[in-house]
């Protein structure tokens, strides 16, 4: 071994360095022999020197030995210490290294962890996922802390990039600490809920490794996840796609009954009558929404590229969706076969067992499964199987001319299988079992030993179903039997003789006969047979016979075979009565003669739809370990609310978007919309922005004052905002979808302008209202330089957008910027400006858009309240519409008129919501009492104006019927 | 999921391994070799192997195996796409996917199979997101590198692993922007002796290769997209629009990609374009037999049927054939007993036959397999389904590209690098 791998490394080697090297050889290296040494010598010292390109060529030839499979061991302490170096692909180089060999250098390996940690903190984020991608690689269980909590801290990240090193980290960690289950499982709980598409595939896996029977994880998330599906990388499809089809089988009522009636607007009735359904079975089948949303967000995926995203949409409508709708995956798993030879055993492995179930599938494309004589054997088998399975009256004769062809193959073991599948379509289909019989019997005089041994098998079978009538058959077998030499179908012949004697009273014995002479040069298995034939033969005609047997139960006695001479003990026992045989014999006509029943010829994926089909484990018909089970259909549906998510809607942080032509070619908004993220926002738009355009350099202002910071900023602290009560500043109940119009394509020559309140805390000023502004360009050229003038005309302090350098045309962008509107809905006027043109605009707020929402408790409402009476309260009554007095209407209404929060409240025609000003957070409480048909407002806040203003908008909004 | 790769060249030498997870000893492969053994043919190894303690998973490409080892259950295709991919992305980086080239190359493979499987899980597998972290290996950007001392390896996260377009990069520019598409499609046919079809169908691809700055967006219709039965899409084709309008709108990939796959059914009639006469006669009692072969054109709308190739496996009683071609060479391999014919061009005026005799091993009897024929051949200029782009349009960047497209029409079965069977003829 070691000198082989010493000649390869030889030829690697340029000659010079040798040379050089043999000089520095120790004496002492006696125990590997000097050229292994000097090789190690030779690249030890490149590492050492200070020329990177030394280095880096000696890192490259020691990963050339990792590939070839060589021991690079030695060389750790050497490598380890360029850990560090500046060098990116240098290092990328050592990390290869290090993953292969940490586990044997754990002690050495731990030199190299300060390095990672250090690397998890720089700003560039492919440095910090790469060096969390090989600290969790490297597998010395001592850093398992550490490992634990880079994980933690990478999952917060703000770059995708990183979270999803830190899912595929969870798996790591995992497999080398089982140990940390639980702790695995908090952050997977937190990564399931990331909105990246290029998080959620990576953290299902981590969940399917870790831990699968949690499905309760996945509740919340279901939706999010069915509605991701199509923008998730394609591996991550397959992953997501697998794991749905186990959560839905948990989760819906089956669909398959007999009586099921499609109907999915009327889920009303479906929830409402929870309990009638459990009496009365024959209710109408309705399917879950849920349900339905999976199946049809998985539907465009069967156009996938990729192949195992193809099979794992097909294998999700097999399993999940109502019988009738199957049939759009038929077309996609054909076009499957025509890709490469190993797609096609597994797709062929997929339809063989969906054929047994539902011939009416495939039967249309049966054509793409003919057989082609530059098929692999076992593709070919494959196709024969499935041809077998769809076989059916109309199509039999279609089938035979084909399978006609295939025995005449010159690959003899698939013209066997294909004997083997016309005896197959002949014990199926009755009408053609005599047709197929004729065929098989004139292969008997086929030339190819091996196609005729196989039709013998075949008939032996076929006439076991039906022997009377075929004696004609039998007759010719025997006629034949002196030709045929393969074992398997001389034994086959001789134990239809015996088993039929009575039907070929004449020739059976002949036939006895001259087995008896060629007794002795037969094989095992066909001996076997002529013992069983003597004997038969001697129990129903033994005047003929009598003497024969007895010779071969001689010859067998002293068989060299102890099978044949045990048998032939046994045989003789039981068939020629004495003294010593007892009371068996009087039965051995009954026990040799026994009736059989014949054999079922049936297809080998007739049980392997109890594994589910695109796995390793359906492949193999036989569970893979890992293999999870897809559990039955409940007979009740478990509450379908746990799905349902509070957020009303996900609110996008201020961040750049790029249209064009509507075709939304956004780039990805890390919009966490939760509270808490908040302050980080301004960096993450400052990255996006610089990402986008890098081959400008619009973005360097925005570089220059927010350079990226790698470290968390600290989270929004609610406390700090002037509240003059500790009150809980909560997100917003609402957020509207409208914008209003600001600058007109036609008066702006083109470029237009929309702005809509995000009800967001804005990050510009804690007095600032914060808006979001698109702007388009509509014009055919690109606009230039868009900015907001300096100069303010009115007293309002605006913090402006950063200048956009260019909009190309059709092209629209939107930027975030803030207005302190100082608690007056008095217009906002600025100057939008193009590198040509000022155009004045101005913003006009509505009462409630100058709010932020607050919680509290019903009893601080109530005591807030009684503080501020008198001219601080306004109220009004009015006469409610009908349709206006459920509970949910009064809050939506009133929460789309203005930014507050809503109060839990114990009465139940009271509702009560909470919010203060955004410039001065003086408080503002709306309540909303219900007295049949009236209802009364009530507004308390010190600011009389705004609280006239809000009362009359809320007036309008619960008189006005509609949403 | 995928543990290690191991490479296995024909000759059953494991040339290069990796590891994702802990390092599994390549003894596991002897059980591949086991089966490898058993196999008559390359192509016959079972694609799914299982051991005691893995499962072998294995794909054959370029008379090289990729082998790679699971541990636990995960969907085969899953596995079988992925080596794909890693081949293609060889040979996309190195032109071809040989031993040779792998062996050379064997730092930008390692780092190209790094940065493609994180645990086992795919992470970056699209072209163009891998081409900016590894540039491919050129000699000028060797001799570059050496002067300079840069590396090939980027320093920065590629700009489409973070966007929702992650097949293109950004800031692309080019001096001469062209798109270039090929209408390829393959004719898939089975006739029987009489000359009647059994199967035929038409497998089309549209291969495009795309040199245009910035982030155009394209829309590509077709005069008659109700021909097209069944489709798959690059994942940067929008679905909906196809769906609505059968409008092919994308903003594309930058370079060499296959645009979409297709398939026209068999229930429309397809067109063979090429016709076999034959006569292959052997007598009862004599060790000659007769061989004749006429070539013709048929419905290919004036285009020349070029690159013919017969080739016949002839049954195994026959020894030699001494044929006469009327254009071309042929060779015929008395082991193997394939004839195969290089016909080249037909000309509609003078057909290609080839004629003449065969001898049979003296003694044996009639051979009773009938020989098949299979035929490859090319014509350009034509897409046999008569699928036709009706116009290709750009918007979001001014600039005018060059728009080229072409069509040809092949014989064939696969794409794959196994022997093609096209028309194949039962002759007898």
């Amino acid at each position: 071994q070691i000198q082989s791998s010493i000649f390869n490394q030889r030829k690697a080697h340029s000659p010079g360095h040798v040379c050089k090297n043999i000089l520095h050889v120790p004496v002492s290296g006696l125990l590997f022999g000097p050229w292994f040494l000097c090789r190690n010598e030779d690249l030890k010292e490149m590492l050492e020197s200070n020329k990177e390109s030394l280095k880096l060529e000696a890192m490259k030839r020691i990963v050339g030995l990792i590939a070839k499979g060589k021991n690079a061991s030695e060389l750790f302490p050497a490598v380890v210490k360029n850990v560090a170096s500046k060098n990116i692909e240098l290092k990328k180089l050592v990390y290869v290294y290090l993953v292969r060999y940490a586990e044997e250098q754990q002690d050495l390996a731990l030199l190299s962890i300060s390095t990672f940690q250090r690397a998890l903190k720089d700003p560039n984020q492919l440095i910090r996922a790469s060096a969390l991608r090989v600290l969790s690689s490297i597998r010395v269980p001592i850093i398992v802390p550490i490992m634990m909590l880079a994980i933690k801290e990478a999952a917060t990240d703000l770059s995708p990039y990183v979270r999803k090193t830190a899912a595929h980290a969870i798996q790591k960690l995992y497999s080398l600490d089982p140990d940390q289950k639980e702790h695995l499982i908090e952050v997977i709980e937190k990564l399931l809920k990331d909105k990246s598409t290029l998080v959620a595939g990576s953290v299902v896996m981590a969940f399917e490794e870790v831990c699968p029977d949690r499905i309760d994880l996945i509740h919340k998330n279901y939706r999010k996840l069915c509605n991701l599906l199509v923008d998730v990388e394609e591996w991550g499809q397959v992953v997501i796609i697998h794991m749905l089809t186990r959560y839905a089988r948990t989760q819906f009522v089956s669909p398959w009954r007999e009586d099921a009636v499609f109907d999915e607007n009327s889920a009303k009735a479906f929830y409402d009558s929870e309990e009638e359904r459990r009496v009365d079975q024959s209710k109408p089948y309705i399917m879950d929404p849920d349900h339905r949303l999976l199946l049809r967000n998985t539907k465009p995926l069967l156009q996938s590229r990729n192949t195992a995203v193809v099979m794992a949409v097909s294998q999700l409508y097999w399993h999940l969706a109502p019988k009738h709708e199957l049939s759009i995956i038929t077309k996609s798993l054909v076009r499957l076969l025509r890709s490469h030879r190993e797609v096609q055993y597994i797709v062929l492995q997929n339809i063989a067992t969906m054929s047994i179930q539902r011939k009416g599938m495939f039967e249309p494309f049966m054509k793409s499964f003919y057989v082609r004589s530059t098929d692999a054997t076992h593709i070919k088998t494959l196709k024969l199987e499935i041809l077998t399975n769809l076989a059916n009256e109309a199509n039999i004769s279609t089938i035979l001319r084909e399978f006609q062809t295939y025995v005449k193959s010159q690959d003899k073991a698939f013209a066997a299988a294909t004997i083997q599948a016309i005896g197959c379509c002949a014990t199926n289909i009755s009408e053609v079992t005599d047709t197929c019989l004729n065929g098989l019997v004139l292969l008997l005089s086929n030339r190819d030993e091996t196609v005729v041994a196989e039709s013998v098998v075949v008939i032996k079978k076929l006439l076991q179903t039906q022997p009377s009538q075929h004696s004609d058959i039998i007759k010719h077998m025997a006629k034949l039997f002196d030709n045929i030499t393969v074992p398997m179908a001389r034994a086959s012949i001789l134990w239809l003789m015996g088993e039929y004697c009575e039907h070929v009273p004449k020739i059976a014995p002949d036939v006895l006969r001259k087995m008896a002479k060629t007794f002795t040069d037969e094989e095992d298995i066909v001996k076997l047979q002529i013992v069983n034939l003597a004997a038969k033969l001697y129990l129903t005609n033994s005047k003929q016979t009598k003497l024969l047997t007895q010779y071969i139960l001689n010859l067998g006695k002293y068989d060299q075979n102890y099978d044949i001479r045990d048998r032939t003990r046994f045989i003789r026992q039981l068939i020629v009565p004495n003294e010593k045989s007892g009371a068996l014999s009087k039965y051995a006509r009954r026990i040799l003669m026994a009736p059989k029943p014949a054999p079922v010829l049936q297809s080998a994926f007739k049980d392997r739809d109890r594994f589910q089909l695109g796995t390793l484990s359906h492949t193999l018909n036989s569970q893979a370990s890992g293999y999870l089970e897809l559990s039955d259909w409940p007979a009740v549906a478990p509450d379908q609310s746990v799905r349902n998510v509070e957020v009303v809607e996900p609110v996008r942080l201020p961040c750049i978007y790029l249209q064009k032509n509507g075709n939304a070619v956004k780039v990805e908004s890390r919009s966490e919309s939760e509270s808490g993220s908040e302050s980080s926002s301004s960096e993450s738009s400052s990255e996006s922005g610089s990402e986008l355009d890098s081959d400008s350099d619009s973005g360097t202002d925005q570089k220059k004052n927010t350079k990226p910071k790698p470290v968390q900023s600290k989270p929004f602290d609610a406390v700090s905002w002037p509240v003059c009560v500790s009150l809980q500043a909560s997100s917003p109940v609402f957020v509207p979808e409208t914008s209003h119009e600001l600058l007109h394509r036609m008066t702006g020559k083109g470029l237009s302008a929309q702005y809509r309140f995000t009800r967001q805390p804005c990050i510009y000023g804690n007095s600032m209202v914060s808006l979001q502004l698109t702007l388009s360009n509509s014009t055919d050229q690109a606009l230039e330089n868009i900015h907001i003038s300096e100069k303010s005309s009115t007293g309002q302090n605006i913090h402006r957008f950063n200048a956009i350098e260019r909009l190309e045309p059709q092209a629209s962008v939107t930027v975030s910027m803030g207005v302190d509107f100082n608690d007056s809905t008095q217009a906002a006027n600025f100057q939008l400006c193009t590198k040509e043109d000022e155009f004045s605009v101005s913003i006009q707020p509505a009462v409630g858009e100058l709010l932020l929402p607050i919680t509290m408790s019903e009893a601080d409402f109530t005591k807030e309240q009684g503080k501020l009476v008198g001219m601080n309260e306004s109220s009004a009554t009015i006469t409610m519409t009908p349709e206006n007095v459920s509970s949910q209407s009064v809050n939506r209404k009133v929460v789309s008129v203005a930014n507050l929060g809503v109060i839990p409240s114990g009465q139940e025609n009271i509702y009560r919501f909470s919010g203060k000003t955004v410039s001065s957070g003086s408080l503002v409480l709306v309540s909303v009492v219900l007295k049949d048909p009236d209802a009364v407002i009530t507004i308390n806040t010190e600011k009389t104006v705004m609280g006239s203003m809000l009362l009359r908008q809320v007036k309008t909004a619960l008189t006005n019927s509609g949403p | 999921m995928i543990h290690s790769l191991f490479l296995i060249n024909a000759s059953g030498d494991i040339f290069l391994e990796k590891h994702w997870k802990s390092v599994v000893s390549r003894s596991v492969c002897d059980y591949f070799f086991e089966a490898l053994e058993r196999a008559t043919e390359p192509e016959n190894v079972p694609p799914v192997i299982p051991t005691p303690h893995h499962y072998l998973i294995n794909v054959l490409r370029h008379r090289i195996y990729f082998v790679a080892v699971i541990q636990s259950e995960v969907p085969p295709l899953f596995v079988i796409e992925f080596l794909h991919r890693v081949v293609d992305t060889f040979q996309d980086y190195f032109g071809v996917c040989t031993e040779a080239a792998i062996k050379d190359n064997v730092v930008v493979v390692y780092e190209l199979l790094e940065e493609m499987l994180d645990n086992g899980f795919p992470l970056a597998t699209e072209s163009n997101i891998l081409k900016e972290l590894i540039k491919p290996p050129t000699i000028l950007r060797t001799v570059v590198n050496t002067i300079t001392g840069s590396t090939n390896v980027g320093e920065q996260l590629p700009t489409g692993q973070l966007s929702v377009v992650p097949w293109r990069r950004t800031g692309v520019k080019y001096t001469n922007n062209e798109a270039y598409f090929d209408v390829v499609e393959e004719i898939d046919a089975i006739i029987d002796k009489s000359g009647s079809t059994i199967t035929a169908e038409i497998q089309g691809v549209i291969d495009a290769c795309v040199k245009l700055t910035g982030m155009p967006d394209l829309t590509l219709s077709f005069m008659n997209p109700r021909l097209l039965d069944d489709v798959s899409f690059h994942p940067c084709v929008r679905f909906k629009r196809w769906e609505a309008e059968r409008i092919l709108s994308f903003i594309p990939p930058d370079g060499n990609f296959r645009l979409l796959s297709y398939h026209v059914s068999s229930q429309n009639l397809v067109a063979i374009p090429v016709y076999v006469k034959h006569n292959i006669s052997f007598r009862e009692g004599s060790s000659q037999g007769r061989f004749e072969l006429t070539l013709g054109p048929k419905q290919t709308m004036g285009k020349a049927v070029e690159s013919v190739l017969v080739s016949s496996q002839l049954p195994r009683g026959v020894l030699n054939a001494n044929l006469n071609p009327s254009q071309g060479t042929y060779t015929f391999d008395p082991v193997t007993k394939l004839l195969s014919w290089d016909v080249g061009k037909i000309n509609p005026q003078k057909l290609p036959s080839l004629k003449g005799s065969m001898s049979l091993q003296t003694g044996a009897s009639k051979p009773d397999e009938n020989p098949t024929i299979n035929i490859q051949f090319k014509i350009q200029q034509l897409a046999i389904s008569g699928l036709k782009v009706n116009r290709l349009d750009m918007y979001g960047e001014k600039y005018k590209p060059f728009k080229g497209i072409k069509y040809m029409t092949k014989a064939g079965k696969f794409q794959n690098d196994c022997h093609l069977l096209v028309i194949q003829k039962i002759a007898g």
